[in-house]
């Protein structure tokens, strides 16, 4: 076997030193009527240019060379080339959890730098090394709130991502966690009286999303006033970090649970990606998750440890602010360098073409059905609502090798014939143009048969 | 040095500050294409939530990026450079292949909801890999969902939950042993079971007659890593199941310590009900400074109905899809459908291995580890003799007589040119070493460790000075982690 770096001779020479005759006797501790004595019923050892054709066969079949209108929780951005060099240097692909602080300054000053810019990007005051992801840093955010408030009901946005809201009401149920979900007003943002009304003196915190799962931006201002009048968090989830480049950040929120996966991460099918959950000050000792600080070592030289280790699971236990122990620290590392790659100012000019292609997007397509929540301001996703099932387009979409809108009617059957589309900087002003002209192609159909039933009715 | 290393020698390495210090206004490492589409007024389409700066993001040129994480890089071991013994953590090689399958066009750049149509490839894989991961363990069923260890316990506790309510009581507690993973526990209080500790015997193992005692209709599952912390099979395994069984409980395999059983024997075959697996540890994913990780969860039939949603099934007509239809199930316990660029990974190390590579990858971990344990005897406290599987646990016994304890030695191997293995655990073991060399080393690998385990373990006696005060050869030195704590900078701030 190829990985083993060992000679029959080798291994002889071992047993011979452990004082045993044959590997047999390595096992022995385990009941014999236990031990494997067959093959395991896997297909033979492959060589390593089978494994590449495997993998490249399954590419063939999975979408390669579509351009996408999805986004919806994963975005389609561009890697820069670097993020591949950096992060498949041996020294951080395969360097373990930095607990020896002296021979893991490179994971943990990284760490450092990439907490400093989340703090820079969100407004908060401090953020920690990762989560799983968006979906589980939300719901871990929650149950901060829940420890920080001691109060336990949580009152959640229906235009917060679905698949967030299953994850917080799987994590939510054996807490003793009430949940109650709040509706969407016609501008798609969180609808405030609604809000005053199911919020209590038992919230623990109101939890949003913004922009929201329409692409919508919430006034989160207005919906702090409201959390933190009635003695609840106000908790905030981004899911396109990207967004953070041109708009403002809810400054005004408690604790923010972020999705980092637009900065620099592959969509890999949905995973890995990187959660971040970010906060103030004073609530750090309450936050799950690793976190590196600067410190010193004996002769006064500055470096980085892991620290405030007594909230974690390997310190408390049970007492711990949560089991999280493995987290995302090499796809942390692809959001710090893409991060430090835009910087200031490209992050900002980056935003900005997503604004600018889905603004032109959108146009395009209210001209040809309805697009919802226009009055509210938006990022690079927005909800196209048309005659015709969105299905239907986008499999006559899928012949142009294009990838349609997200259908909604699994999420939000009340918006009928609804698609969310995404634009960013990827997305070409053709496939946008050939987009919109399929859409109208189910106007014109839909129209020619309103004719029709008007002539016959005539 | 006293004692001469033949492992390392010192280099020269490249200073290196803070991103923030390196940048200056214009500097810029990007470029966008020309904007097809027209340009936008952004105070227009975005009103008061218009962003006007970026605060103190850095301005930095391409080269001083490389430069940076190169430098940054250097400061770091990796299993790349040596021996990474960690005990419990399988610190094994990564292999390349596994890095460029994963960075094949439509792999990486799928998009989670892309119809099935054109997804077959990634359901393709989804349903292999979870199909060796069934016969590899013997289960019945396996949810990938989970991205980490302690994100798979979590899966498996609510399934157990959720198991146990079907059955008309969801039971209040989880009997976890004093040498389990911090994990264990912590997951059981996240689930709302109320944790109680199972004393261990003087073998290291499971004491078979406190856990009749504890076992009761109240129970509701049993937390055991087998091979445990120690590295010992848990010998009475089937009794252990049969106690628990016996009361209608389940019994939870932590996985953690899988690279000891593949090939070997099968955890569904002696009485195992929910494990959960580490992609990361047992199936070569690179751990990448402390993740990304996978946990999939393999169960036995009687828990399938409480699988996480959304599960992978074959239509009528051949191709794959995903089943969301699931009324029992525990629901999400992540967005999406999991790690899923862990999985391409770890079915490349499968698909190298095949049943016989798997076999001997077991069995080459097992023959490291009890020829370290025979290479140290003697020179280390061997608080178990108990027969050792992957890994081995010394303490620091005869070192602490001289005031040296097992951080110390711990640090002092770093200047012999090898990662510590790791401290302080098992908490059963006080002074813990818990020595886990994996599969990856050759002989000579492991006679360079034990020669410098031997060595310290000299200078403890005649030099523990030296010893205390390492180490001596990195960056920096040991670095002051109650300042850490009590004044905690968590981030970089502009000087005032």
């Amino acid at each position: 076997m190829r990985y083993l770096p060992k000679s029959p001779a080798d291994r002889e020479a071992m047993l011979k030193a452990i004082g045993l005759r044959s590997v047999d006797d390595l096992f022995a501790q385990i009941p014999a009527e236990y031990r494997l004595s067959r093959d395991l019923k896997i297909p033979r050892q492959m060589a390593e240019s089978e494994i590449v054709d495997f993998f490249r066969q399954r590419s063939r079949e999975n979408g390669e060379g579509h351009a996408s209108f999805l986004g919806a929780g994963a975005y389609a951005h561009y890697r820069p080339v670097i993020i591949d060099s950096l992060i498949s240097r041996g020294e951080f692909l395969t360097a373990y959890t930095p607990y020896q602080a002296e021979i893991s300054q490179g994971t943990l000053q990284s760490i450092f730098e990439f907490q400093s810019m989340i703090c820079e990007l969100t407004g908060m005051e401090v953020a920690n090394a990762s989560m799983y992801d968006g979906s589980t840093a939300a719901a871990e955010a929650v149950m901060m709130a829940v420890r920080l408030t001691g109060r336990r009901s949580v009152v959640v946005a229906r235009s917060l991502h679905p698949e967030y809201r299953e994850v917080l009401a799987t994590y939510a149920t054996h807490q003793g966690m009430p949940l109650s979900v709040m509706g969407f007003g016609n501008d798609g943002r969180l609808n405030l009286h609604e809000l005053e009304k199911s919020i209590t003196a038992e919230t623990a915190c109101v939890l949003i999303q913004s922009p929201n799962f329409f692409g919508t931006i919430e006034d989160v201002a207005a919906i702090a006033d409201v959390a933190h009048k009635n003695g609840a968090m106000l908790v905030v989830s981004i899911a396109e970090a990207v967004s953070l480049g041109i708009v403002e950040p809810p400054r005004e929120a408690d604790v923010i649970a972020m999705e980092a996966q637009s900065f620099g991460v592959p969509l890999g099918f949905g995973g890995p990606y990187c959660g971040v959950i970010a906060t103030r000050e004073k609530f750090v000792r309450q936050m799950p998750g690793r976190l590196a600080g600067q410190t010193v070592d004996k002769q006064g030289r500055r470096g980085f440890v892991l620290t405030l280790a007594t909230r974690e699971q390997h310190i408390r236990r049970e007492k711990a602010t949560s089991n999280i122990c493995t987290n995302q620290a090499l796809v942390a590392l692809m959001v710090n360098i893409f991060m430090t790659v835009y910087g200031k100012v490209g992050l900002k000019e980056l935003a900005k073409q997503n604004l600018a292609k889905a603004a032109y997007a959108s146009a395009q397509f209210a001209k040809q059905a309805n697009v919802l929540f226009g009055s509210a301001p938006r990022f690079n996703e927005f909800v196209v609502q048309t005659s015709e099932d969105p299905i239907a387009i986008n499999s006559r979409l899928l012949e142009h090798k294009i990838v349609g809108g997200l259908p909604l009617k699994k999420f939000y059957p009340e918006l009928g014939n609804a698609a969310l589309w995404c634009c960013t900087e990827l997305t070409t002003r053709t496939a946008i143009d050939t987009a919109v002209a399929r859409v109208a192609e189910s106007g014109r159909s839909d129209r020619s048969t309103r004719e029709e039933v008007a002539e016959v009715t005539r | 040095m006293k004692h001469v290393t033949r492992k390392a020698s010192l280099q020269v390495n490249q200073n290196e500050g803070l991103i923030f210090e390196k940048s200056s206004a214009g500097k810029a490492a990007w470029k966008l294409p020309p904007l097809d589409v027209p340009e936008v007024d952004t105070a227009k389409l975005l009103g008061a939530s218009e962003r006007k700066e970026l605060g103190n993001m850095p301005e930095v040129s391409e080269i001083e990026i490389i430069r940076h994480f190169t430098r940054l890089s250097t400061w770091n071991y990796a299993i790349d450079l040596g021996m990474y013994p960690l005990g419990s953590c399988t610190m094994k090689y990564n292999p390349r292949v596994n890095e460029a399958v994963a960075r094949v066009e439509g792999i990486a750049n799928g998009h989670p909801y892309q119809p099935e149509k054109i997804s077959q490839g990634a359901l393709r894989i989804l349903k292999t890999l979870s199909e060796q991961l069934i016969e590899i363990t013997g289960m019945d069923a396996i949810t990938m969902q989970p991205a980490a260890g302690a994100h798979g316990e979590m899966t498996g506790l609510l399934m157990v939950r959720a198991y146990h309510q079907s059955q008309g009581n969801a039971r209040k507690k989880i009997l976890i042993p004093d040498s389990a993973h911090g994990t264990n526990p912590a997951t059981a209080a996240m689930v709302n079971y109320a944790v109680e500790n199972l004393k261990s015997d003087s073998r290291g193992m499971v004491d078979i007659a406190a856990l009749a005692t504890q076992m009761s209709e109240d129970v509701a599952a049993l937390m055991l890593t087998n091979p445990n912390t120690l590295g010992v099979f848990e010998q009475d395994i089937h009794k252990i199941a049969d106690i628990l069984h016996a009361k209608g409980g389940l019994l939870y395999m932590d996985g953690a310590n899988m690279n000891a059983l593949v090939g070997k024997v099968r955890p569904g075959d002696f009485g195992v009900d929910v494990m959960h697996l580490n992609l990361h540890k047992t199936f070569s994913t690179p751990h990448g400074g402390g993740g990304p990780g996978s946990g999939p969860v393999a169960i036995k039939k009687s828990l399938e109905p409480f699988l996480p949603t959304p599960v992978v099934t074959t239509k009528a007509d051949g191709t794959l899809a995903f089943d969301y239809n699931r009324p029992q199930s525990v629901g999400r316990v992540r967005a999406f459908y999991g790690n899923f660029g862990m999985f391409v990974r770890a079915l490349a190390y499968i698909q190298a291995n095949g049943p016989d590579g798997l076999r001997q990858t077991t069995e080459d971990a097992v023959l490291n580890a009890n020829y370290i344990r025979k290479g140290l005897e003697g020179t280390y406290d061997l608080p178990y003799s108990t027969p050792t599987m992957h890994e081995v646990v010394f303490s620091d016994k005869l070192q602490a007589k001289k005031g040296v304890r097992t951080m110390d030695i711990a640090k002092r191997l770093i200047d012999y040119g090898f990662h510590p293995y790791t401290t302080a655990f098992p908490l059963i073991v006080p002074g813990a070493l818990m020595i886990e060399p994996t599969e990856s080393e050759s002989k000579e690998e492991m006679d360079l460790f034990i020669e410098a385990m031997k060595s310290v373990a000299e200078e403890v006696e005649e030099d523990p000075q030296t010893v205390l005060e390492a180490p001596h050869s990195t960056r920096v030195s040991r670095l002051d982690e109650t300042a850490a704590a009590r004044k905690p900078v968590l981030r970089w701030k502009p000087p005032v």
